[in-house]
């Protein structure tokens, strides 16, 4: 560092007396994307721990059975976020899901694939799926809005069709026998840190089932995918040049252009991670389930852009986290599993749902005019 | 080795049958700073475009220190050295100032196969910069957004000079700004000709030019008016040559002419 740098940065850091460098740290807080969502979920904890903290909600069992929907909706709502962030819309997330769910199950239960080889096949079609719709918003220049509302009705009714055509029916059964000693399907299948839940059990500490095991057995899959998916989006989007260049893509494409970001290519890649992130919630469900049904994820996309919206992201582009769409699947996952511990009619979850999302954008947009107007 | 850094020699370029430049020569040395004057339509964006390598001229030649070149795309006008700064400047304004200044270009550090953005080089070299321009960015992570309009111009200067510039292309750096903000860009684009960058600068605002400029070519209708060493032009016979003068003159008969009849 130059002399004269290191003299502004001294004076900086020095000259400034204590009022205002909190001052400064308060409103470096009220900037970031996901200060909404952290406290909104905040609100909810503390709403549902007054009005239902003595129901068993908060017990070892309810907060895996709320943090498991949280985090099932997480993994698609990050990879939307990304999307958001990089400037376009995937309303094909939850049509994928569907679609994943039938690929996954009719080669290994009607053509005798490995189960393995099905899931690795899955994800080989969402790689095609993500990049068509990549290739299409690019090359066309259409809203992505327009080709991946064409995308959710493509895939929908194809997943309908083929696994009619071939089954006979609209669901799939018999995948569980399958799981077993299969080198990839435990991935997402199975519980971990059993061994905490049955010593806790042991020690009486969590609520047991009538033959002495624990009631919640272990972490499910989903949660570790998600916390996974946090760790890896918010690593990418603060931490790597790719990161820089989706925030870029979606702030100013021309401008991102101009300096030698290659826009086209960073938004075929978002939306892979879209398709991607629909067939790791696809596989989970599908071997929790034990079977694949082609309504599966209907509608899921749309909740995923609500979480990333609460979550912080802007709808025109270039600003969100990965940690706010986190939390904002949080708030959903632990309002509708959490609405059955209180006396209120669950059928009010989509009316909270929707005025959350109202809230949230217009929050946002108050803090986007503060970021891009303070002066 | 000739002693022009860079030299536009006889250069025309053509949309179908528009002759949007024809024969158009300049010459600029080290520290020297041309003004590009002209309305609009007279060709100032296709000039700065075939300079940023975005268009090939049909007819004519560049010559970047005594050497004849063909820029095939704008990254090899980047790297010859010819820095364009545009008039929408390519920042995003929700980004922060590194990430601004750095995009499309950040330093890198880690293992080979799983390099990260080195934010924290990137900090400290925004801040400099930034400081060497004489503007405080109290936080290189705060959003372009919240600057002014004199301060976005100089950091996409900045940026430009920073990454390998010799000669900055200027597009119409004041146009949108007040007179304090603009009288900032014109002090930075003085100080950066200073140091040894050739300067072109585009507008049509004379008096934003005449001050700075050293040489002044006047564009119009796609022909070179010709280019004029500062002692020996005046600001009016500049403002006269351009399209505009004459406009201006009717404009004042025009005007005279309706007082008359009013009163």
């Amino acid at each position: 560092m130059s002399d004269k740098a290191k003299s502004i940065v001294s004076k900086k850091t020095s000259g400034q007396d204590e009022r205002l460098k909190e001052v400064s740290k308060l409103r470096l807080l009220l900037n970031r994307p996901e200060l909404g969502a952290v406290g909104g979920a905040i609100l909810v904890f503390i709403f549902f721990g007054i009005v239902a903290g003595d129901t068993g909600m908060f017990s070892a069992y309810g907060t895996l059975n709320f943090l498991d929907v949280s985090a099932n909706l997480g993994i698609i709502a990050i990879a939307a976020a990304m999307l958001m962030i990089g400037g376009e819309f995937d309303l094909s997330i939850g049509s994928m899901i569907g679609f994943a769910g039938i690929c996954i199950a009719i080669p290994a239960i009607y053509w005798g694939w490995p189960l393995w080889v099905s899931i690795i096949f899955a994800f080989a079609m969402a790689v095609l799926v993500g990049y068509f719709n990549g290739i299409l918003v690019v090359k066309t220049g259409l809203p992505s809005f327009i080709v991946t509302l064409a995308m959710l009705f493509i895939l929908r009714g194809a997943t309908l069709a083929i696994t009619r055509l071939i089954t006979g029916r609209t669901q799939v059964p018999g995948l569980r026998v399958l799981i077993e000693n299969d080198p990839i399907a435990w991935m997402f299948a199975t519980d971990t840190f059993k061994w905490l839940f049955t010593w806790l059990g042991s020690m009486n500490l969590i609520a047991l089932r009538t033959d002495g095991t624990p009631l919640a057995t272990g972490i499910p899959p989903s949660v570790i995918w998600f916390i996974a998916a946090t760790l890896f989006a918010t690593w990418i989007l603060m931490k790597t040049r790719y990161g820089n260049w989706i925030f870029a893509s979606g702030g100013d494409k021309n401008g991102a252009t101009n300096v030698g970001v290659p826009v086209g290519r960073v938004k075929i890649s978002l939306f892979i991670g879209t398709a991607v992130a629909a067939t790791i919630f696809a596989t989970i469900q599908v071997l929790d389930a034990g079977s694949a049904d082609t309504m599966r994820g209907n509608l899921k996309e749309l909740e995923a852009i609500a979480a990333a919206v609460v979550g912080g992201c802007l709808l025109t582009g270039g600003y969100g986290s990965a940690i706010g769409a986190a939390f904002g699947a949080l708030i959903f996952g632990t309002v509708s599993m959490g609405i059955f511990y209180t006396d209120v009619d669950t059928d009010w979850f989509k009316v909270f749902l929707g005025a959350m999302m109202l809230i949230a954008v217009v929050f946002n947009n108050f803090i986007r005019k503060r970021v891009t107007e303070s002066k | 080795m000739s002693e022009n850094l860079i030299e536009f020699n006889n250069i025309s370029k053509f949309f179908g049958k528009v002759i949007a430049l024809k024969d158009v020569t300049m010459k600029l040395k080290k520290g020297e700073i041309m003004c590009l004057l002209g309305d609009n339509g007279a060709g100032k964006s296709t000039l700065i475009k075939t300079l940023a390598g975005v268009h090939k001229p049909d007819e004519g030649e560049i010559v970047i220190e005594g050497n004849k070149t063909v820029f095939d795309s704008p990254k090899d006008a980047l790297d010859m050295g010819i820095g364009t700064v545009y008039q929408d400047l390519a920042l995003v304004p929700l980004m922060s100032v590194t990430r601004n200044f750095f995009m499309g270009r950040e330093p890198l550090k880690g293992l080979p196969f799983l390099k990260t953005f080195d934010i924290e080089k990137a900090n400290q070299i925004a801040a400099e910069r930034m400081g060497q321009i004489g503007i405080d960015v109290r936080d290189p992570s705060q959003a372009v957004g919240t600057m002014s309009g004199g301060e976005r111009q100089c950091l996409a200067i900045s940026r430009a000079i920073y990454f390998g510039a010799k000669v900055l292309v200027l597009d119409e750096p004041t146009s949108a700004l007040g007179v304090h903000q603009a009288s900032m860009v014109l002090k930075y684009v003085v100080k950066a000709a200073s140091e040894g960058l050739a300067v072109i600068l585009i507008t049509h605002n004379v008096h934003h030019a005449y001050p700075v400029g050293n040489s002044f070519t006047v564009l119009n209708r796609g022909k070179s008016l010709g280019t004029f060493n500062k002692k020996d032009i005046s600001r009016e016979e500049l403002l006269g040559m351009m399209a505009g003068g004459e406009e201006l003159d009717k404009l004042e008969v025009e005007l005279k002419e309706m007082n008359r009849i009013n009163n």
